[in-house]
């Protein structure tokens, strides 16, 4: 962006602005470990129980309750697990008997490898469908796109995963069908084993990204400003450059965000299907083993980082508009 | 009447008429499916497992030996049925709150909106993954946890929509005249709604077919000895080595119907494409 | 004599409908322009008069087709030029000020670069001749601060002036021809003259040719040497300013100029007995303290109106004139004073206010658009005040929808359809007619022919006058168009800044004695006569005060203060104004009534 500098004044503004989105976001997150809590914590039937199976007596179930602290009050119990969570401390597995942290440990770095890679390309490809797709308004171009990304949003993330098993696995033998990774695996081989899973969660992104930016550019293109440029005789790659993407940013970035935080979603099916060793395919196994404070702990940091996309999103939109910057 | 239908067909562009088949083709097979199924669902009838189409077993067998086609029939219907009626319920309870909010402003809507905000920042699969892990997955669980999970984001938009509407001057006029908050939701703002409402109620029931069919992939959704088309693709995924009908047809058809919904909201919005 | 510098031959452009069959909406139309003059392009909406003049540039929106038989400008033949010419062209040898500069800037540039960037793409100057060039041009328009107001964004400056830094970027290339799209109609009537000099000097300065399209005649007339009045993309009268002005041959012509100029009634004969009184009213947003808002929109307004009476509001935007019928009809609930119905004070929140109070007042919005819900008919409109209000139901309430029908002169069998297929005017009328449903005993009447063209408008304000002189309603009539009060109004409130400083009948208005801001929006009406604009004295226009002036002492002071010509210093900024009453006229101000008439004030001033 080639605002000109303004220092004191715009930043005065900036910092209240930016500062009371930041909290908005805090208080969200607080909202939501309430909401995660109150139904994997309190409604469902009892852990320890559940645990013990059916042939425990009474004795042992309630045994078991007061070492996991079940027999204390609800409010006592969120407030200890959330202070763990703040602390890094989330608590025992159920299931792994290991602490909740460390299983995490082992995997997030792999989630992000993954989310990573995917959201690089998947902006560059979607970027590129979109804009010029929003160019090309009602031309041949243009509806071929719609239709293809139309499809693909609708496509459920198992068939391109299950299709591309099939092409690049079973027919062609190109690529591996499970993803595995391990610690001593090479560059290369780590890059082939993801192919796949990379590619499945692409074609879902980049088209529901590539729609939302065509709609962003799309709306900036019929504002009166882009045809008094065409009035001064303006290049139409020069108006979309300097006239259409600097007001365009804002919703970009907000669609990026919002396609990005679908990768979440959709990596739980692929990281399944691929037996990816992430984030969403443990979340998966807990839901299945009912390990309660691995899924809460899981579920926490995915909406942690759906919340931090946002917040990204809005304080880019924050800063690229001049009438809340200056 | 008929000239209205063969109007609209008319104006309706390529795309958004593949869309109406589809999604004909879909609902009759839910509504007559299993009336027409050549074998019971249950039934293994095939010594084969995976086998290829014959004239026996139109579209094969599965990894048990059962009838693909009257698999696929009945499993159709739980997957249409289940995302038609979570659509309906969020958008009928997220419209409700929208226009409470929108009417009632104030305190009313802050909190109603903070509450939904706080909802939306779970993102939709791990929502129902947690709902799932607390109250397990029977049918009506299912209904309920994808009717939860898709109120808020339909809560979002219709409240834009009321918002919009109830700061046009109709309203104010209706306030004017002194009408109750009940006459300004149902009689002023609602009928305004109705074209985008219908177009979030199909968008919702894509979005409910897709994360319906997910669970079941993953086993977390529809347990037997129901089944819907993701369950169908989860039981055969041993079949992909061999790309068997089994696997294929119900993926191919979640696809097809997600997929020609999509295509007809899109050929009925405003404006058309463009 | 040398040939014209512009010549229109033959010009017809047409669209494509939906079913595929061409429509022309514009035909046959010609014209040429001396070199050096300005020709102005007179219509309503839907005359053709926008799509004519961008077709100049060979520009059309909609993919609408331009086909003519001549555009000529000086050497160029713009009908002859292809898709890679046109672009050369535009913004360098004919430039274009569109109607909302605060639309037409981009919000995210600042103003400097978007001035600049007509010479920087057509490689007419390097970046630094390009801002001296600017700065310049700026200094030419009457900008404040022209050094540093590039740097600035759109929505830093004001209407008016965004409105001459779009005239920078137009005539920065020194084009041949500038076409000027209705560029004072967004503005305050204040604002709008000096824009209008502004402009007039820097074409004639600048020897462009220009274009110039209205729909407002008299503004026509201040800038115009020849006229093309169209009607429905079809030339109805052709000529010089003077002959079209004073000897119009067109039928459709002398309407335009009757709507423009409407006659004045007398006062009707109101009874003596008060039906609406309001007073001490203040009144705006946020928090109240000491009946007091955080936001003040209004304060200490009052006026009283006699049963069958009509009280002009009259302000510029921001004046507080919607806001105070917002407060008489209960929807923002004052924060203090007294809205009395026939002796009957009446609570402020319309949601304490009784159905058949609030029956007796009746609002009818601005804008018919967005007034009328989409979704319901005619018939249900115009029935659910007769449900709610007079519990007529079925035939009855039928036959008396048909009778509004006939008052408001709308055939019968409307009743079936949608506001949406109904015409501007007729939506108006519906408007109208919902409000009359009530049975009202005050109509509110928010600037109902604004969004309306001047003929259409003219015949609403005709119905309107008849109707509460037949049905014996008092009106409150809110606009910003002096004219229009001084023809239709028995009574006259003049509000600048939240506060009344003038209130007068009908016999006292802008006659001998008035409030200086009274004599400000006089006299920046243009007239028809074409010497007005040269004749009128420039004024300096300060902004309007947002809040209250205070001095140091912390006394409230006259808020016109900052733009008063006839100020008097270490009166009027010493002390609040007092209130001046006379014979039917009470106003707001240091000077002495008698100061206050014409000849007092050349006196002073």
């Amino acid at each position: 962006m080639s605002a000109p500098e303004k220092p004191q004044s715009s930043l005065a503004k900036l910092v209240p602005l930016i500062g009371k989105r930041v909290l908005s976001s805090l208080l969200t997150l607080f909202l939501v470990s309430l909401v995660i809590f109150t139904v994997s914590g309190l409604l469902p039937g009892d852990a320890a129980q559940e645990l013990l199976g059916q042939s425990a007596t009474p004795e042992q179930v309630a045994s078991l309750r007061h070492e996991m602290g079940l027999d204390r009050p609800a409010h006592v119990r969120y407030v200890d697990w959330l202070g763990g969570i703040v602390r890094g401390n989330a608590g025992m597995s159920y299931v792994a008997n290991m602490p909740v942290g460390q299983i995490i440990s082992n995997r997030l770095p792999n989630s992000l490898t993954l989310a990573g890679i995917t959201a690089v390309i998947s902006t560059v490809i979607a970027l590129t469908i979109g804009i010029s797709s929003a160019i090309n308004r009602g031309g041949k171009l243009d509806s071929m796109l719609n239709i293809t990304t139309l499809s693909l949003v609708a496509m459920p993330e198992f068939l391109i995963a299950t299709l591309g098993v099939l092409v690049f696995s079973v027919k062609l033998l190109w690529l591996p069908s499970i993803a595995l990774v391990t610690p001593d695996a090479s560059w290369g081989q780590m890059l082939r084993s993801m192919a796949l899973p990379v590619f499945s969660l692409t074609c879902v992104v980049v088209a529901q990204m590539a729609r939302m930016t065509r709609a962003a550019v799309a709306d900036q293109l019929d504002r009166p400003y882009v045809e008094m440029a065409k009035l001064k005789g303006v290049p139409f790659s020069r108006i979309v450059l300097f006239h259409v993407m600097p007001n365009a940013v804002g919703p970009v970035v907000n669609a990026m965000a919002l396609s990005l935080s679908y990768l979440m979603g959709g990596a739980i099916i692929v990281e399944t299907i691929f037996n990816f060793p992430g984030l969403a395919s443990l979340m998966v196994n807990a839901v299945t083993s009912r390990d309660m404070p691995l899924l809460q702990s899981c579920a926490m940091i995915f909406c942690a980082t759906y919340l931090a996309l946002m917040l990204v999103a809005d304080i880019v939109a924050i800063l690229a508009n001049p009438r809340l910057r200056a | 009447m008929t000239g209205k239908l063969t109007s609209f067909l008319r104006n309706l562009p390529a795309s958004g008429r593949i869309g109406l088949t589809l999604v004909v083709f879909w609902l009759a097979i839910a509504l007559a499916g299993p009336s027409l199924a050549p074998y019971s669902v249950g039934a293994f009838v095939d010594q084969d497992v995976f086998s290829g189409a014959s004239s026996r077993f139109w579209l094969g067998s599965d990894y048990l030996g059962r009838d693909v086609l009257s698999r696929v029939l009945w499993g159709s219907r739980y997957t249409v049925f289940l995302a038609l009626g979570a659509a309906i319920l969020a958008v009928c309870i997220g419209t409700s709150f929208a226009l409470l909010a929108a009417i009632r402003g104030g305190w009313t809507d802050e909190v109603i909106s903070r509450a939904m905000d706080t909802f939306i920042s779970i993102p939709s699969k791990i929502f129902a993954l947690v709902l799932v892990a607390a109250f397990g997955s029977s049918l009506p669980l299912l209904l309920l946890i994808a009717t939860l999970t898709y109120v808020p984001g339909n809560f979002r938009i219709a409240r834009a929509l009321a918002m919009n509407l109830v700061a046009l001057d109709f309203v104010q006029v209706a306030r004017a005249r002194g009408e109750g908050p009940v006459h300004i939701a149902l009689r002023e703002v609602l009928p305004n709604m109705i074209h985008p409402l219908l177009a979030d109620t199909g968008l919702r029931f894509v979005f409910v077919v897709l994360l319906l069919s997910g669970l079941s992939f993953l086993g977390l959704g529809v347990q037997p000895p129901h089944a819907d088309l993701g369950s169908l693709v989860r039981e055969n995924i041993s079949g992909i080595t061999e790309g068997a009908l089994a696997i294929i047809v119900p993926a191919l058809a979640i696809a097809t119907l997600t997929v020609g919904a999509n295509l007809l909201i899109d050929a009925l919005k405003p404006g058309g494409k463009a | 004599m040398s040939a014209p510098a512009v010549e229109v031959n033959g010009l017809v452009i047409d669209v494509t409908l939906p079913d595929g069959t061409r429509k022309a909406i514009v035909e046959d139309v010609s014209f040429a322009i001396p070199k050096g003059e300005v020709l102005a392009l007179i219509g309503e909406s839907g005359s053709g008069k926008t799509t004519i003049a961008l077709a100049m540039m060979g520009y059309s929106r909609f993919g609408a087709r331009i086909t003519a038989d001549t555009i000529r400008v000086g050497d160029m033949r713009i009908d002859q030029l292809n898709a890679n010419e046109l672009p050369k062209v535009r913004g360098r040898r004919i430039s274009y000020i569109a109607q909302s500069a605060a639309a037409a800037f981009n919000p995210s540039r600042p103003i400097m670069a978007q001035v600049i960037e007509p010479l920087l793409v057509h490689r007419l100057a390097n970046r630094k001749e390009a801002e001296a060039k600017a700065i310049e041009i700026f200094r030419s328009l009457a900008l404040p601060s022209p050094e540093t107001i590039g740097r600035r964004y759109p929505h830093q400056v004001s209407g008016g002036q965004l409105q001459r830094l779009m005239a920078a970027m137009a005539l920065i290339t020194d084009p041949e021809l500038v076409i000027l799209d209705e560029p004072t109609t967004a503005l305050d009537v204040t604002t709008q003259v000096e824009v209008l000099r502004t402009f007039k000097a820097a074409i004639a300065a600048s020897g462009a040719t220009a274009i110039y399209v209205s729909h407002d005649l008299a503004v026509v007339a201040q800038v115009a040497d020849r006229i093309v009045v169209l009607k429905n993309g079809r030339t109805s009268e052709e000529g010089t300013a003077g002959q079209v002005l004073e000897a119009p041959s067109s039928d459709y012509t002398r309407s335009l100029l009757a709507a423009a100029r409407p006659a004045i009634r007398p006062s009707a004969d109101a009874s003596e007995d008060k039906v609406l009184t309001v007073s001490a009213i203040e009144a705006g947003y946020g928090r109240i303290t000491n009946g007091k808002p955080a936001i003040p929109v209004l304060s200490d307004v009052g006026f009283a109106l006699k049963r069958g009476a009509t009280i002009g509001v009259i302000g510029e935007s921001g004046s507080g004139k919607s806001t105070l019928a917002r407060v008489i009809a209960g929807l923002l609930p004052a924060a203090g004073g007294e809205v009395c119905l026939d002796g009957e004070v009446l609570p402020a929140d319309m949601a304490d206010r009784s159905r058949e109070q609030l029956r007796r007042i009746q609002l009818v919005f601005q804008n018919a658009d967005t007034a009328l819900n989409p979704a319901h008919t005619v018939g249900e409109i115009l029935s659910r005040p007769l449900a709610f209000y007079h519990q007529l139901k079925g035939g009855a309430a039928a036959a008396r929808v048909a009778e509004l029908l006939d008052l408001i002169r709308l055939p019968r069998g409307l009743e079936t359809r949608r506001s949406t297929e109904l015409s501007g005017g007729q939506k108006q009328r519906i408007n109208l007619a919902r409000a009359l449903a009530a049975e009202p005993d005050v109509l509110l009447c928010d600037e109902v022919t604004s969004a309306l063209d001047t003929v259409v408008g003219a015949a609403i304000l005709e119905l309107i006058d008849e109707l509460r002189r037949d049905l014996g309603i008092a009106t409150v009539f809110i606009s910003h168009d002096i004219s229009t009060v001084k023809a239709f109004c028995d009574n006259m409130l003049v509000l600048y800044s939240g506060t009344a400083v003038e209130l007068s009948r009908q016999a006292k208005f802008a006659g001998a004695i008035s409030h200086p801001y009274t004599r400000l929006l006089v006299d920046s009406v243009p007239d028809m006569d074409r010497t007005w604009l040269a004749q009128r004295a420039a004024v300096e226009r300060a902004a309007m005060p947002g809040a209250s002036l205070k001095n140091s002492a912390g006394e409230a002071l006259c808020r016109f203060l900052p733009r008063c010509p006839v100020a008097i210093a270490g009166t009027c900024d010493a002390m609040p104004a007092p209130l001046r009453e006379g014979e039917g006229q009470a106003i707001l101000c240091h000077h002495t009534l008698a100061n206050l008439s014409s000849a007092g004030l050349a006196e002073v001033s």
